[in-house]
């Protein structure tokens, strides 16, 4: 470990710019932290905090010098491996009706991202799992997933709605990453993971890490878990589907809007659908894939059969599935605890609450 | 993660290949066959797949569609589709003709058990319009007869209008050491078969040995009920497979429209033991 001054910082950018990478970090528009290209530090929203709550979600300005002082917005880095439209292939056809199909793969781009929370970095590596790791790998997924260099950056400030420590996914990041930081309030912490991360320490300007500056991390680590009251209950890991019948399904399905915003926050959600645009001439088409969400009908839709065509069994599907199928799938949780459904929530629905009522486990500690 | 551990080199399974209309068959007022090849000879020559398998079918402009192949994988016309035009896609395949082309991805899926049924005595059951997953692990044991013991086919319609094919099953009936058995809940002036609710048929079916297996597609109320029946009559729960049916759009396992609990049907299915499936099976939701 390393560490690298606050006044020092730009020096990162620079020496990711000049290896190459078209960088990409936390910046504030519109009223919210999203990612999106950087060029200097001074991008990054220095001295913001957030306020986040079920169904709500507030910036403040601060006098704050640390860049990294909140939690995450709504967007997770999976917009930049799985991406919310792509076209997979177009098709022309000439006059004589003959078809030809032709690939249209993203350009590769080497992408470095600054400021990935454990939470997105935990829920890459299980899309990772989704779309690369079976029978058969995603090539789209592949191709943008390969040119990524994350900077991981260690949760200081938890949500009132992140439940990461229970989850085992943060609030410091530990898997995945070419390279993490802590920000202390003279400046950051510097691990590396990878060969490629490795390769840009020596053009930085880093400096040995002192006793102090640990004992500083190690407590920011501890007071980020102890921030977080929310807990997912333990129960689910049984994988059980022992509760499909519990009355609260019906229940949360009175307040559940059926909106999908839940899904389109979460970084783990990998269901998209096909669609194809063809041209007016009717020379060429585009096949198209897009993100698409289990709270719709159509996601389920079959011709004389739609198997979840209520609100109550949209709910409980993709309830179920994150927190017990995925152990079946991929061999753990879907959940990685960011709590974005909470907050993105337009009526504040609050996952810990209803898994905790319905696997009926005790102690669940409420904010 | 070190980043180039991403596979480089991987066909890319959403991408079809182009294939035209070979034969066009019309086999009820609305079902219908296409008889297809792939345009590239060596792609045609080196296509196979297992009975039970599908093929996803792409119309120009419209879209694709996943239908279960109906031919031999043994034989030079080996793909054959037959469609009841339903949906944006099939209501679209209904009005090609002889010579147009088409996009085909495939074969997906796992099909039917067939090295285990060799040997066997074979219980086919099917009901409804799910005909046509069958139809193919028919022909395939017809024509290799040799390999299976006693053969039953059994088939359950609703009314008459639902029993597609009726010119196959007069010639099956001469067969040695097989049975047929078609019933329709509603009968009609010259229907020859028997008229029988839900599924008493099944109660002319014969268990001539330990050694059965069962292959059944249809509604999934019916398939349940037919689990259940064959179950008390002896034949063990993991001698009994189905093909189900859900959403699909990849094909690949990746969409996950076709999820029933922590199965892709698409990938992992469609056809499936009874024990693998029998948690969810029948139960709302899923």
């Amino acid at each position: 470990m390393k560490f690298l001054p606050r006044e020092k910082f730009q020096n990162l950018l620079n020496v990711l710019r000049r290896e190459g990478y078209h960088c990409i970090g936390p910046q504030v528009k519109n009223g919210a932290i999203v990612y999106d290209t950087i060029n200097k530090v001074t991008e990054l929203p220095i001295g913001i905090h957030d306020k986040q709550a079920p169904g709500q979600y507030r910036l403040e300005n601060t006098d704050d010098s640390r860049y990294f002082a909140w939690a995450n917005g709504p967007q997770a880095i999976k917009p930049l491996t799985f991406t919310p439209r792509e076209s997979l292939w177009r098709v022309k056809r000439n006059r004589e009706g003959e078809i030809r199909f032709l690939e249209t793969l993203p350009e590769e781009q080497a992408i470095a991202v600054i400021g990935v929370r454990s939470c997105d970095m935990v829920a890459m590596l299980l899309q990772d799992q989704h779309f690369c790791y079976q029978k058969y790998p995603d090539v789209y997924y592949s191709s943008r997933r390969r040119g990524l260099f994350l900077i991981a950056v260690d949760c200081s400030h938890p949500a009132d709605t992140c439940f990461c420590h229970s989850t085992g996914d943060g609030p410091s990041v530990n898997v995945g990453f070419d390279m993490a930081l802590t920000e202390l309030d003279e400046g950051f912490l510097v691990r590396v993971r990878s060969v490629n991360g490795r390769a840009l320490l020596t053009d930085l300007p880093l400096k040995e890490v002192t006793k102090e500056q640990r004992t500083l991390a190690k407590r920011q680590h501890q007071i980020a878990i102890e921030a977080q009251k929310r807990r997912l209950p333990s129960l689910y890991k049984e994988a059980s589907l022992a509760e499909l019948e519990h009355p609260r399904w019906e229940e949360i399905a009175q307040r559940c809007l059926s909106c999908s915003n839940c899904t389109s926050v979460c970084p783990t959600c990998f269901c998209h659908s096909e669609g194809e645009t063809p041209s007016l001439d009717g020379r060429t088409s585009e096949h198209y894939r897009e993100w698409d969400s289990c709270f719709t009908v159509g996601h389920s839709y079959m011709h004389n059969f739609v198997p979840r065509d209520s609100t109550m069994l949209r709910y409980r599907q993709w309830l179920v599935h994150k927190l017990c199928i995925w152990h079946k799938q991929y061999g753990r949780s879907g959940c990685v605890g960011c709590g974005r459904c909470i907050t993105w929530c337009p009526v504040g629905i609050d996952i810990t609450e209803e898994a905790t009522i319905i696997c009926g486990e005790k102690n669940h500690a409420q904010s | 993660m070190p980043s180039h551990s991403f596979i480089q080199v991987a066909p890319n399974a959403y991408l079809p290949k182009e294939a035209e209309v070979i034969e066009f068959v019309k086999e009820t007022k609305q079902i219908f066959t296409l008889h297809l090849r792939l345009t590239v000879p060596i792609e045609h020559a080196t296509y196979t797949y297992d009975p039970g398998q599908f093929n996803m079918l792409y119309l120009y402009g419209v879209g694709e569609v996943a239908i279960s192949i109906v031919s031999d994988p043994e034989h030079e016309d080996l793909l054959t589709h037959t469609i009841n035009p339903v949906g944006r896609v099939t209501k679209g395949l209904a009005q090609l003709q002889v010579g147009q082309h088409l996009g085909i991805r495939g074969p997906f899926g796992r099909g039917w058990p067939m090295r285990e049924a060799e040997g066997k005595d074979v219980i086919i059951i099917s009901g409804g319009l799910g005909k046509a997953p069958i139809i193919s692990v028919i022909h395939y044991m017809l024509r290799r007869r040799e390999r299976f013991g006693h053969v039953t086919i059994v088939r359950k319609v609703k009314n008459v209008e639902e029993f597609i094919w009726p010119r196959l099953y007069e010639p099956w009936k001469k067969l040695p050491d097989t049975t047929i058995l078609v019933a329709s809940t509603q009968g009609a002036p010259d229907w020859p078969w028997e008229v029988s609710p839900k599924l008493k048929i099944l109660e002319k079916v014969k268990i001539r040995s330990e050694r059965t297996i069962v292959m059944m597609c249809g509604p999934e109320g019916m398939m349940c009920s037919a689990t259940e029946y064959l179950v008390k009559l002896g034949i063990p729960e993991r001698a009994i497979y189905m093909s189900l049916e859900r959403n699909m759009q990849c094909a690949i396992g990746h969409c996950g429209h076709c999820q029933f609990g922590d199965k892709f049907i698409c990938k992992d299915g469609p056809v499936y033991s009874y024990p693998e499936i029998k948690d969810l099976l029948g139960r709302r939701g899923f």
